[in-house]
């Protein structure tokens, strides 16, 4: 008779306390391939860590999220919200859905502008905008969101000087429900800011208000916000056109809706507590039936989303580097990705299995990375399987922020790549290496 | 090394710590260990026993076993200062 396989020697406490409503922990599944490609032979082909990103998923949550507004607005656009994630190749599968671009800088604008966006069909958003910026991108006719009044005076000079209308939208703040109001944005609407700031726009005539804006916050998993940050958006909209007769041409109600991901504080796993693009786009077409306007004039409704639509696309691949066993008795999992590429463990509870069949008791486990810092740690107690060194796991859901907040610190970083919806795969941004580094780095002659 | 003797432990792996009332859950390897212990064998004994016991290839065995030992020290089932011999 032939003997066991060796399997390393487990000793896991029960714990005990009161059940939770969900009865036991669901159990873990591993996950061998990413769009039908074996997540080994990615490896194999581009290293580890890995950055990989889904085609078909990035197209499926764009067309769910632009047709569950299409169902209840006539017009809608939907603009890629370019922090998210500006890896050309990234930008590129939305542009060609119809995207147009969100950016909040110069280099963003520089990168649309990149890949083939006109500049009329890119929003400028955010509290960064200097007069060398404006004066590069006013010719084009990029749509301006005004954050501030100097901003504004700003614009209005620029306008003489360079003998051009801009078309600009005031961007809003406002408390809405329980909601932390992001008040550091754009022009106050509860104490009259935001009206002031239209009507100096409309009275002036040398701006053309076009829009309205207003970003929420992030991640949010009320869909309720947004009905009362549509109606008072639209009271706002009423407002301005009794006063001057203005018609705006769009009503842009931001980004915020959320990933499948799990914030730290949240007590759901995504799959539950993450409402659908149906829930959002049914409570702001409630709060925007406030609008008065004529018919076949209605604006045009904006969505700047990034996070929605190209978090559950990203899986990040890394592999054990070592098992350790830590003075609390957990299981302390060495791997070679730390929060210098996840950034988004900060946040999160990140999603993470197993990228191999497993077998063996699962033990509460913390995941390092590999940075020589306390801090770096993408993912704290979780019931994880026995894993040998060699052996991969996979983070799903980190396609939002990671490759854009990521750092290059103590380690290179990784490469990403992207499988096609016809399961074709290929690298869309290289690791980095020593020259990669070196080639912006100068020594003065009298070193 | 009482309170390890003491421990009531399943063919299925449940066991059962009269001393405090607690419960675990031993794999198959960790089971064999904790066999080996309750008779006083050194790092070598443990070793060539689970080489008996299981197909082996190339697992560092004495660093589990120490992995065992301290998850068994943490748990209170073995003194703190327990070390296996050898």
């Amino acid at each position: 008779m032939s003997r066991p396989l060796y399997d390393r020697p487990i000793l896991a406490r029960h714990q005990t306390g009161l059940m939770n409503k969900f009865s036991r922990v669901a159990s873990m599944q591993p996950q061998t391939h990413i769009d039908g490609v074996p997540v080994q032979t990615l490896t194999e082909a581009y290293g580890s860590p890995l950055f990989v990103f889904s085609e078909k998923t990035m197209v499926a949550r764009y067309r769910e999220l632009r047709d569950a507004f299409a169902r209840r607005f006539s017009k809608v656009r939907v603009t890629w919200s370019y922090k998210t994630n500006y890896l050309d190749a990234i930008c590129k599968v939305f542009h060609r859905e119809g995207a147009w671009a969100e950016v909040v800088s110069e280099f963003e604008w520089e990168k649309a502008r990149h890949n083939g966006v006109p500049g009329e069909r890119i929003h400028l958003n955010g509290p960064l905008k200097t007069e060398a910026t404006l004066r590069r991108v006013l010719p084009e006719g990029t749509l301006i969101h005004v954050d501030n009044f100097d901003e504004l005076a700003l614009l209005e000079r620029l306008a003489d000087e360079l003998h051009l209308t801009p078309k600009v939208a005031v961007r809003v703040n406002m408390s809405v429900g329980s909601l932390t109001a992001w008040s550091r944005f754009g022009f106050n609407l509860e104490s009259g800011q935001a009206m002031t700031a239209a009507n100096r726009i409309l009275a002036g005539k040398r701006l053309e208000l076009v829009g309205l804006h207003c970003h929420l916050g992030t991640f949010i998993l009320d869909p309720d916000s947004y009905r009362e940050q549509a109606a008072k958006l639209a009271g706002l909209a009423n407002e301005l056109r009794r006063a001057h007769g203005a018609i705006l041409s769009f009503i842009d109600i931001g980004g915020g809706f959320a990933s499948h991901s799990k914030l730290k504080a949240q007590y759901l796993p995504g799959e539950q507590a993450t409402p659908g693009f149906d829930r959002y786009a049914a409570a702001c077409a409630e709060g925007m039936a406030a609008l008065d306007y004529p018919a076949g004039q209605e604006p045009t409704i904006v969505l700047e989303s990034g996070r929605a639509l190209v978090d559950d696309a990203g899986t990040l691949i890394s592999t054990v580097i070592a098992n350790k066993r830590m003075p609390d008795g957990q299981r302390g999992l060495v791997i070679d990705a730390g929060v210098n590429v996840l950034f988004t463990s900060f946040w999160y509870d990140h999603d993470v299995v197993p990228a191999q069949p497993f077998g063996g008791i699962s033990e509460p486990t913390v995941m390092y990375g590999p940075l020589c810092m306390n801090i770096d740690v993408v993912r704290d107690t979780i019931q994880f399987p026995p894993m040998r060194t060699g052996e991969q796991v996979v983070f799903r859901n980190v396609g939002a922020y990671n490759v854009t907040q990521w750092m290059q610190f103590i380690t290179y970083r990784p490469a990403v790549v992207i499988i096609g919806a016809d399961g074709r795969h290929g690298i869309i941004r290289k690791r980095e290496q020593l020259e990669t580094l070196l080639a912006s780095e100068e020594v003065p002659s009298w070193l | 090394m009482q309170r390890l003797r003491d421990l009531a432990i399943s063919d299925s792996g449940f066991v059962f710590d009269p001393f405090s009332g607690a419960t675990y859950t031993v794999n198959g390897t960790a089971q064999v260990l904790l066999d080996g212990l309750k008779r006083g064998l050194d790092r070598d004994g443990l070793v060539a026993l689970l080489r008996e016991r299981f197909e082996c290839s190339t697992e560092d065995l004495p660093r589990d076993i120490d992995d065992l030992v301290q998850s068994l020290r943490m748990f209170g089932l073995v003194p703190g200062g327990f070390e296996v011999r050898g």
